[in-house]
């Protein structure tokens, strides 16, 4: 068994070592993205945590060159997945020291794709490793992993729509771990009930959770003041 | 003339406590009906019952003409009830009590109206002073006011003078002298005192252990021809002796620890003094009772009794 | 009746003790909101402790809905002990005082003198349910300003748009009413059965924690009595304040998760209070008046 293990590690670096440099390609996606010095964009938010009972809110999104990022509820309160606010794709992209390897291909909401894993070469990044699907022809990041340091693993999907030529998505899914939410019934105050115990399968759907952007529309390079991003 | 009161074997039980025991009685208008026993007698469990606070095990009460259990709020919109202590709302005036009561008893006085009864009771110039701060004295003249406000026919006083200091217990029975006389009202009054009662009755119910031991016309029973005297001498049996030798043997009712009891007309009292002294016996006290309070000594206090018995 | 109704009600505010639930509130109340507006970052940070991890929370949580809920669950635990005070005395202090046969020797019916008193007795929980609703609602909104309303139940989180949680706290309050008018409804009945007050009080309140330890035990032979006892629905007021999700797990503004269980709940306490009443009434009728 501990053989066999060995041999598979041993064929993925192997692989590893021998993929593409896709460097080149995820330059050319940054600058397509680096058009956009600027936007603010509206749109709705819908927090997806089995736990958590939220209706959809209006959103205002502020973006700046190179990494600033804010999702704005006007007055409310949001729900978002601890550190997974900042990442965009912008910001995946905003260090330039990187190693882009190419894992092949891969087929992303119906599109095929090329997968390129990005890892930091700053030892100190909070994130450990970027896997982007990128449709080659139109310059566009389908769908984007991320491991962090802290705050564990995110999957972002986008779609794209009016915004393309930007490498603005229309849609944007973040997916995310969470821990079990409990909080004992004396805190609460509230009385026992009789409730069906949860599968271990609803148990493993219960821990992702999904926060969706739908932007609705884009104010592209009119300038924005640094103030905007302070809390 | 109908009786303003008619009860019919009145009963009430209280588990196997039997309070009152087939009671019956009538007070006539315009009378002041004394309702005599001592305490537990079955006195407040009636006057309750007449009252509609308690209800009769068996039995009927008439009152007005009317059954009480079928016609109370009627029954009821005519009688003034002191029951016990006078208690009324610490927290409110003595103003404030006399109008609530008033709009409980069906009117809408004044405040002149209710100024002058507090008035008639001595009490206008505490009118708005807290209850709390009342003497026992004030709060049962309050309790008469609140009993009197809405000009009742019936006016049932149970144990008026409870509490209360001489001047206060003359207060009330020229109260209850002038309700009948004055006012023509009829006036139920209990008391386990037969010194309270035989001032002011016009009639007498006697009762003990719930049960009716004598009634009758006040006159009647207060009648001066029949005295109890109770002789205390140096030497009671020596005195039995010589007495019984004499003109008053014919008198002579028995003779107890405390003395020697004779039954003589009120006005034969002087004769009996001066004969006393001639046959020298050496008197050291003479008291003269009714017959009445004897007997209702002798039914109302067992040691009484057990000494008539010795 | 009404002047009977009037007298009761005149009575009730004549004394001093009525006063003194008004007056716990309002301290209650305002140790409440000292706490709160002084610490309340540290107390939602506490609160929120478990979630953090994963999930950043942002947005004014503890605006003056969040205060509102914050009492409501502390204090109408024990806003029965303060109806008890008044309810469980509405017939025992009158005889403790010895007005009461002094009342019933006036040309009054017993079962209108009885009905008076119990809806003066409603008066009161509903005066003072209103006065906790101007302090912990209203002037909370003052205090706090109002935001989103975001609640931590035992297994879930819930997140009520501002606009969607006034209307909640209407019916919150409306029940929570209903409920404590239950708690009115035995203190009265019980208060039937003493000649002083503090043998209803205590006894109103004992049977309230008994019953409270029987609703929150989760021992399978008790669940069958359960749904029949009051105390089990008397939290029926939070039920406010869970709301609908769709298929896609989108919490749908103006709605109740389990409205049937708040009319279920509605009907078994005022189901308690009829019956409390009739029965009061029925007692009543036969009752010896001794004191």
């Amino acid at each position: 068994m501990k053989k066999i293990r060995l041999l598979v590690f041993s064929c993925m670096l192997v692989a590893g070592i021998q993929a593409q440099d896709m460097t080149p390609l995820v330059q050319k996606v940054r600058a397509k993205i680096e058009q956009v010095k600027d936007y603010v964009a509206v749109g709705t938010m819908k927090t997806d945590v089995s736990f958590i009972k939220a209706p959809i809110g209006k959103v205002k999104v502020y973006f700046k060159k190179p990494d600033l990022f804010s999702i704005k509820k006007e007055g409310g309160i949001s729900l978002l997945p601890k550190g997974g606010v900042s990442i965009n794709m912008s910001s995946l992209m905003a260090t330039t020291s990187f190693v882009a390897l190419s894992a092949g291909e891969a087929v992303v909401d119906g599109i095929k794709t090329r997968v390129v894993k990005l890892l930091p070469m700053n030892e100190n990044s909070e994130v450990i490793l970027t896997t982007l699907y990128i449709q080659e022809a139109t310059l566009l990041v389908l769908k984007a992993v991320t491991s962090t340091r802290e705050n564990g693993t995110y999957e972002m999907t986008m779609q794209y729509g009016a915004y393309q030529q930007y490498g603005l998505p229309d849609k944007v899914i973040f997916s995310f771990n969470t821990k079990d939410y409990k909080l004992p019934k004396g805190i609460t105050l509230e009385f026992e009930e009789e409730t069906k115990p949860l599968t271990e399968a609803e148990k493993i759907k219960n821990r992702k959770g999904r926060v969706e952007i739908n932007y609705s529309a884009f104010t592209i390079n009119q300038g924005l003041a640094d103030a905007v991003f302070k809390k | 003339m109908q009786p303003l009161v008619k009860i019919t074997a009145l009963t009430k039980q209280f588990g196997h406590l039997t309070a009152v025991d087939h009671l019956s009685f009538s007070v006539e208008p315009a009378s002041v009906y004394g309702f005599l026993g001592q305490n537990g007698a079955g006195k407040s469990t009636t006057i309750r019952m007449l009252t509609g606070l308690i209800m009769p095990t068996s039995g009927e009460i008439e009152i007005f003409g009317l059954s009480l259990a079928k016609h109370k709020k009627e029954i009821l919109q005519q009688i003034g009830a002191v029951i016990e202590k006078p208690d009324v709302y610490q927290y409110l005036s003595a103003y404030d009590n006399l109008q609530l009561f008033a709009r409980l008893s069906g009117i809408r006085p004044t405040r002149v109206s209710l100024m002058d009864q507090l008035a008639q009771v001595g009490l206008a110039d505490r009118a708005k002073d807290k209850v709390a701060g009342f003497s026992q004295g004030m709060k049962q003249r309050l309790g008469i006011a609140i009993a009197l406000v809405h000009q009742p026919q019936l006016i049932i006083l149970d144990e008026p003078t409870n509490g209360l200091d001489p001047q206060g217990i003359a207060d009330i029975r020229h109260l209850i002298i002038h309700l009948r006389t004055e006012m023509k009202k009829t006036v139920i009054v209990s008391s386990h005192l037969l010194s309270e009662i035989e001032q002011v009755a016009t009639q007498l119910l006697i009762i003990h252990k719930g049960k009716k031991v004598k009634e009758g016309n006040a006159s009647e029973l207060f009648d001066p021809a029949k005295t109890v005297v109770q002789l205390s001498t140096e030497q009671n049996e020596t005195a039995w002796a010589v007495l019984q030798n004499s003109a008053w043997q014919p008198y002579l009712e028995r003779i107890t620890p405390e003395g020697i009891i004779l039954k003589v007309d009120r006005r034969q009292i002087p004769a009996l003094h001066q004969s006393l002294v001639q046959l020298q016996i050496p008197l050291i006290s003479l008291q003269p009772r009714h017959s009445l309070e004897d007997y209702f000594l002798q039914v109302t206090t067992p040691g009484y009794v057990d000494t008539l018995s010795n | 009746m009404w002047t009977l109704f009037q007298i009761e009600v005149y009575k009730i505010f004549r004394r001093p003790r009525t006063y003194i639930a008004f007056a716990a509130i309002t301290g209650l109340i305002g140790i409440i909101q000292f706490g709160l507006k002084l610490d309340g970052e540290q107390y939602v940070e506490f609160m929120m402790r478990d979630i953090t991890s994963s999930i950043t929370i942002e947005g004014n949580i503890l605006n003056g809905y969040q205060v509102c809920y914050i009492v409501l669950q502390v204090l109408l635990v024990h806003v029965p002990l303060l109806i008890a005070l008044v309810a469980a005395d509405m017939i025992s202090g009158e005889a403790n005082m010895g007005t009461l046969r002094l009342l019933l020797t006036k040309p009054i019916s017993r079962d209108a003198f009885l009905v008076a008193k119990f809806m003066a007795t409603m008066v009161y929980t509903l005066l003072l349910l209103i006065w906790l609703a101007i302090l912990a609602l209203f002037l909370n909104m003052l205090i706090f300003g109002t935001d989103d309303l975001f609640l931590l139940k035992s297994s879930y989180i819930v997140l009520l748009r501002e606009n969607d949680i006034f209307w909640r706290y209407c019916g919150a309050f409306a029940f929570a009413a209903l409920a404590m008018s239950t708690v009115a409804a035995l203190g009265f009945l019980l208060s039937l059965f003493a000649n002083n007050s503090i043998g209803p009080i205590v006894a109103t309140m004992s049977i309230i924690v008994f019953l409270t330890i029987l609703s929150t035990l989760n021992i399978p032979l008790f669940s069958y009595v359960k749904p029949y006892l009051f105390t089990t629905h008397m939290i029926g007021w939070k039920e406010f304040f869970d709301i609908k999700v769709n298929a896609s797990n989108e919490a749908l503004s103006g709605t109740i998760q389990h409205p049937m269980r708040i009319v279920q709940s509605a009907m078994v306490l005022l189901t308690h209070i009829v019956l409390f009443l009739l029965i009061s009434i029925w007692v009543f009728r036969k009752k010896d008046i001794l004191s």
